[in-house]
């Protein structure tokens, strides 16, 4: 259980915002909403703790992510705006490596089948990321979901650039982790295609 | 994670980097180019008088070895800075400092590790031989790795900076100065029969030092660039 306390962000002299409570269970996806620049990316790297807080606790299983350190970050696996993958490796290399570093299953085989799950052809496994398209070089970055066992995601984001079959894919994906009891924290702009009793919505004022 | 979870990642990353030099081979010849350009050209500019060239010899080399790294430190942290991998790599459940230790030695693998190897062909060039250019290799094995553990300091700092090569040149060289004076006095020293055994010393102790140290001062430049 991932806990927000009383959150306030500022960038700069700007506050984004502050007085913010989060407490997100096993089972639920919280999708953050709002407007360009209202903070979104912000909260999500605080809440994995790339960034510090202006104020405020962030708590995971009660106790404070700041003196947990690896504790926490081993249970989590964070997707930003920026892919992480590498555009002179391939697909599988590119898995294959943050799997490992992250210690998930590293062999090719299931690197391979992450990719056919995220709905990469298999013609595109072997190439260098580079030449892939904005949407596929996403879904290589989202395969990583489909290796993760962690129980906390947070993702910034995750639907841009995809397709409607990918933004399906993800979504069944989103499903079963919460059915196994996971736990997500998404920035969006659009719709989630969850049932209401997982699913909740944080507006950010703009 | 336990201490082989550990090894794993520093092995990954050392082999991405690694594999990634591989795919991107003409930056790293680049840098191994400009090492050889420059050493080379001494002697055709100098003159070939071979006890001019034996007592620059020293000085020569190393500058070039100095500077190849200046040059090839932009390749550490600023490609993964952008493509969002240093991000993932904060997360990543171990201390940083190692993993940023790792990516140096890589980062010396590919561009530290052809200079050494080099230098023993160019210093011949120079008319270095036997014990001299022993010496040269073993201060160049001693240095380099401090050169690109220093670099990396700098290369963490100016994460996110615009124009910041020259930025880091400003704020590695003076660090870099006092290897460059052990590094070129050891061979110097063996040239006029006094022995390297003091400069190569306190060679090896700047490497003792900046192991331990330079990464996680790196270490902590990537927590706040990826802020």
């Amino acid at each position: 259980m991932l806990e927000a306390i009383d959150l306030a962000c500022a960038r700069g002299e700007r506050e984004l915002f502050s007085g913010l409570n989060v407490t997100v269970t096993p089972g639920l996806l919280f999708a953050i909403v709002g407007e360009n620049g209202s903070g979104k990316s912000s909260l999500l790297r605080m809440l994995c703790g790339l960034l510090p807080r202006e104020r405020g606790a962030i708590r995971w299983k009660g106790t404070d992510i700041v003196e947990l350190k690896d504790e926490f970050t081993r249970h989590l696996t964070y997707l930003g705006h920026l892919n992480g993958i590498k555009d002179d490796l391939t697909p599988v290399e590119n898995l294959q490596i943050s799997a490992h570093l992250s210690g998930d299953d590293q062999s090719v085989g299931s690197a391979h089948e992450a990719l056919q799950a995220v709905g990469l052809s298999r013609r595109a496994h072997l190439l260098p990321t580079r030449v892939l398209s904005q949407g596929q070089k996403r879904r290589v970055a989202l395969a990583r979901l489909w290796l993760s066992k962690r129980p906390l995601w947070i993702l910034d984001e995750p639907f841009a650039a995809l397709d409607e079959g990918g933004i399906i894919l993800l979504t069944q994906r989103f499903k079963r982790h919460l059915d196994e009891g996971g736990m997500a924290i998404v920035a969006t702009h659009q719709e989630v295609g969850l049932s209401q009793q997982s699913l909740r919505y944080l507006r950010l004022p703009g | 994670m336990n201490q082989s979870g550990l090894g794993g990642a520093v092995h990954a990353i050392v082999r991405r980097d690694l594999l990634l030099a591989f795919r991107r081979r003409a930056d790293v010849m680049t840098t191994v180019f400009f090492f050889v350009m420059v050493a080379s050209l001494f002697p055709l500019g100098v003159g070939p008088e071979p006890a001019v060239l034996r007592m620059i010899a020293p000085g020569v080399l190393w500058v070039a070895a100095l500077l190849s790294c200046l040059l090839s430190l932009g390749r550490v942290l600023t490609a993964d800075y952008q493509d969002g991998v240093l991000e993932q790599m904060v997360l990543i459940p171990h201390p940083l400092t190692v993993l940023v230790l790792a990516k140096v030695f890589a980062h010396w693998l590919v561009s530290g590790l052809p200079v050494v190897l080099l230098s023993l062909l160019l210093g011949v060039q120079f008319g270095l031989e036997g014990d001299v250019l022993g010496v040269l290799a073993l201060s160049l094995l001693l240095g380099t790795p401090t050169l690109s553990l220093i670099g990396s300091i700098g290369a963490a700092l100016t994460l996110g900076v615009r124009g910041s090569g020259m930025l880091v040149a400003l704020l590695v060289l003076p660090l870099f100065i006092p290897v460059l004076i052990f590094g070129a006095g050891a061979v110097s020293s063996t040239v006029s029969g006094i022995g390297a055994e003091a400069n190569l010393s306190l060679l090896g102790a700047c490497l003792m030092v900046a192991i331990p140290l330079a990464p996680w001062a790196a270490a902590a430049a990537v927590r706040i660039a990826v802020e």
